[in-house]
């Protein structure tokens, strides 16, 4: 006797069940389409408004400076030129000198990897300290720091100033990296505090009757197990140090500065007329690492953000 | 293997005193079960003489040396811990070899020492694998591995069988029983288990709110509770606690057991200690094990047994297959009766009982504690 169909073709197993409920058909069954039309329309108007400045810088830099000033700047480019780029890189005038960024592109990346090893290393101390250590007044001390990522920048400006001019670091790539150190060590305590409270303690209880004291704990037993974590706080941190305009401008002069301010210098450092292209392309130069850094890490910063508030 | 003493201890977080003087030693070899009630302080306990905790006053003795300023790797201990605490980025082998690691053993000594402790406890296929790789079992036996492999004086045990399900326990306990004996080694076990607690130690330390209640063997503690807490906490069921009086009757004693306006049951007692006959119509708590109540069957007659007869109305029966529970009313007072399998009886059946009174444990009902 045949089965009937509706039994017969249904379908069995985990993995089609699976299939079966990511199925929009299933979600919204049938004569949806003119919804799903509007939906789909919406999101994809929404998102050319978000793309539109960076599509026109990318245009912009690919294009020589003569269909910049003749035409639309939203028109692909007649002649595609990489001449802005080379130009951005070795040969666009920073205040005086005509070397290019590349000079303030190896600032910065000295400056923010530096930073960030720094503020990252040192947050992780504390967040071990602060949850496997405790002591009497932890919490509060904990407290303080965290107020420290309520300090605004333009507040620290003149003690760090005065500080940095009394240690004899001020002007330098030295003394910017102390500034996001120290600028970032709220916030890196704050990730890893909060990722190290549901740290089992049993672990650090186990390798301290194995016999591994302080450092041992944190080197073989908690930074093994701080990847998540760690992402999340390389990538904040980068990040920030990367785009910060204020500190390298107030912090630094001339050949020292970081990108953020060359940048600044080149589209302000420009006479006759205005080489848009070479601007563009420089722009996007300093944006490259950033968009990098979230190319790669995006997918586990999202995973580290989420780890500790859902078990498994 | 060596002895522990536990001095005095008391433990203290500011005004609020957790542990309220412990004193208890452990010989050489013994297996020690703390058992209570979780907020019990058995944790606590076991934590001080790991060293993971500091002891607020007395001396916790290892091996004739008194260890309270010890570090806890100082202190020739190991610990198995309730979440087995295995260092999730390393392998098996790696967790095992890490103590002596830390103690700058040489490599080929270590990697001697973890192949040894691998093939006791049959990890040998799983050494390479990594702690999320195996399962509650094989976690469980790599924690002990990681215990058994520094050949340490005394070994802590922190409730290692509660994350197990229940086969997996039954067996685990095996295990370590088998463990204990071939290695003799002096063990202290925490629990919350009676039973895990009954079929382990060698000796029991019975705690409720910071204070030792009782230290005895198994047999003790089940037979002769020393208060009326140590007498429900151990046994299931547990002990059969009901207010009586102690009545004069010829030459000896019987029990009285009325509660309210219920008819009451009289059971004669056989000859009791002095401490026991002191009580004579006064009020007790008589303490009764479920297995001392059986069934009488109607056909039996007189058979020479001389143990008492009394009336009681059936209220439920819970079959467990090896034996039947039944609750009775027995004076007004419902008494739990651990019964033969194949006793046909129903709720509100009622039906006579013998009662075993050679184990009966009277309690004064002021201060709860076993008259004695």
């Amino acid at each position: 006797m045949p089965e009937p169909a509706g039994i017969d073709s249904r379908p069995t197993g985990d993995t089609t069940m699976q299939q079966h409920w990511d199925t929009p058909e299933m979600a919204q069954g049938k004569g949806s389409l003119r919804s799903r039309v509007v939906i789909y329309g919406l999101l994809g108007f929404f998102a050319l408004v978000y793309l539109l400045p960076l599509i026109v810088m990318v245009l912009t830099s690919f294009k020589p400076l003569s269909e910049i000033y003749a035409g639309n700047i939203v028109a692909l480019p007649k002649q595609w030129t990489v001449e802005p780029w080379v130009s951005a890189w070795e040969t666009a005038c920073v205040g005086l000198s005509c070397n290019g960024i590349k000079g303030y592109f190896w600032n910065s990346t000295k400056m923010t990897v530096l930073a960030v090893i720094l503020s990252t290393l040192i947050g992780l101390l504390n967040g071990y300290v602060l949850t496997k250590w405790k002591f009497k007044g932890a919490n509060v001390l904990f407290g303080l720091i965290l107020f420290g990522c309520f300090i605004p920048f333009q507040i620290v400006l003149i003690p760090m100033a005065a500080f940095l001019g009394k240690v004899g670091i001020a002007s330098s790539t030295a003394g910017l990296v102390f500034v996001h150190t120290v600028y970032g060590l709220c916030f890196t305590t704050l990730y890893a505090r909060n990722y190290y409270i549901a740290f089992p303690d049993e672990l650090v209880k186990s390798a301290m009757i194995d016999g591994a004291r302080f450092f041992n704990i944190f080197w073989r037993i908690l930074l093994p197990n701080s990847g998540p974590i760690i992402i999340v706080t390389v990538i904040w941190q980068f990040t920030n140090i990367w785009n910060d305009f204020l500190f390298g401008a107030s912090f630094s002069t001339g050949e020292s500065a970081p990108m953020t301010v060359a940048l600044n210098n080149v589209v302000n450092t420009s006479t006759g007329e205005r080489p848009y292209n070479v601007h563009m392309a420089a722009a996007m130069i300093a944006a490259f690492p950033t968009l990098l850094v979230y190319i790669f890490g995006g997918r586990y910063f999202v995973r580290g953000l989420m780890a500790g508030s859902v078990k498994g | 293997m060596a002895s522990l003493e536990i001095k005095g201890v008391k433990k203290r977080y500011g005004t609020h005193e957790i542990l309220k003087g412990i004193e208890i030693s452990v010989e050489a070899g013994e297996f020690l079960v703390l058992v209570g009630p979780s907020g019990c302080g058995k944790s606590t306990l076991l934590n001080m003489i790991a060293g993971l905790d500091t002891v607020s006053e007395g001396d916790i003795v290892i091996a004739g040396r008194r260890v309270n300023d010890f570090h806890p790797s100082e202190r020739d201990i190991a610990m198995v811990f309730q979440s087995y605490a295995l260092y999730p980025n390393m392998t098996v082998e790696q967790n095992i070899a890490f103590g002596m690691e830390m103690r700058k053993v040489p490599k080929p000594e270590r990697d001697a020492a973890v192949r040894d402790v691998a093939k006791i406890l049959q990890l040998d296929h799983l050494l390479q694998r990594r702690p999320s790789q195996l399962s509650g079992g094989q976690r469980q036996r790599v924690a002990m591995g990681r215990a058994l492999v520094r050949k340490p004086k005394i070994f802590l045990f922190d409730e290692p069988l509660s994350n197990l399900d229940a086969q997996l326990r039954v067996d685990m306990r095996t295990e370590i029983k088998k463990l204990h004996q071939r290695l003799g080694a002096t063990i202290v076990y925490v629990t919350h288990d009676q039973i895990e607690a009954m079929t382990l130690a060698t000796r029991i330390a019975v705690m409720k709110g910071g204070e030792l209640q009782q230290l005895g063997t198994p047999a003790q503690v089940y037979n002769r509770p020393a208060n009326t807490f140590v007498a429900g906490f151990m046994g299931s069921p547990r002990m059969n606690l009901a207010p009586a009086r102690l009545q004069r009757n010829g030459d000896g004693l019987a029990l009285e057991i009325q509660m309210g306006d219920r008819p009451k049951a009289q059971i004669p007692l056989p000859p009791q200690p002095p401490a026991v006959s002191a009580y004579a119509g006064k009020e007790v708590i008589a303490g009764v094990r479920a297995e001392a109540i059986s069934y009488r069957r109607a056909s039996n007659g007189n058979d020479g047994d001389a143990r008492p007869i009394v009336d009681a109305t059936i209220e439920v029966t819970e079959p467990t297959g090896a034996d039947t529970l039944a609750l009775l009313t027995l004076g007004g007072h419902e008494f739990t009766a651990r019964l033969d399998p194949d006793v046909e009886l129903r709720s509100g059946d009622k039906a006579q009982f013998r009662i075993d009174m050679s184990k009966l444990v009277c309690f004064d009902p002021q201060t709860e504690r076993l008259i004695s």
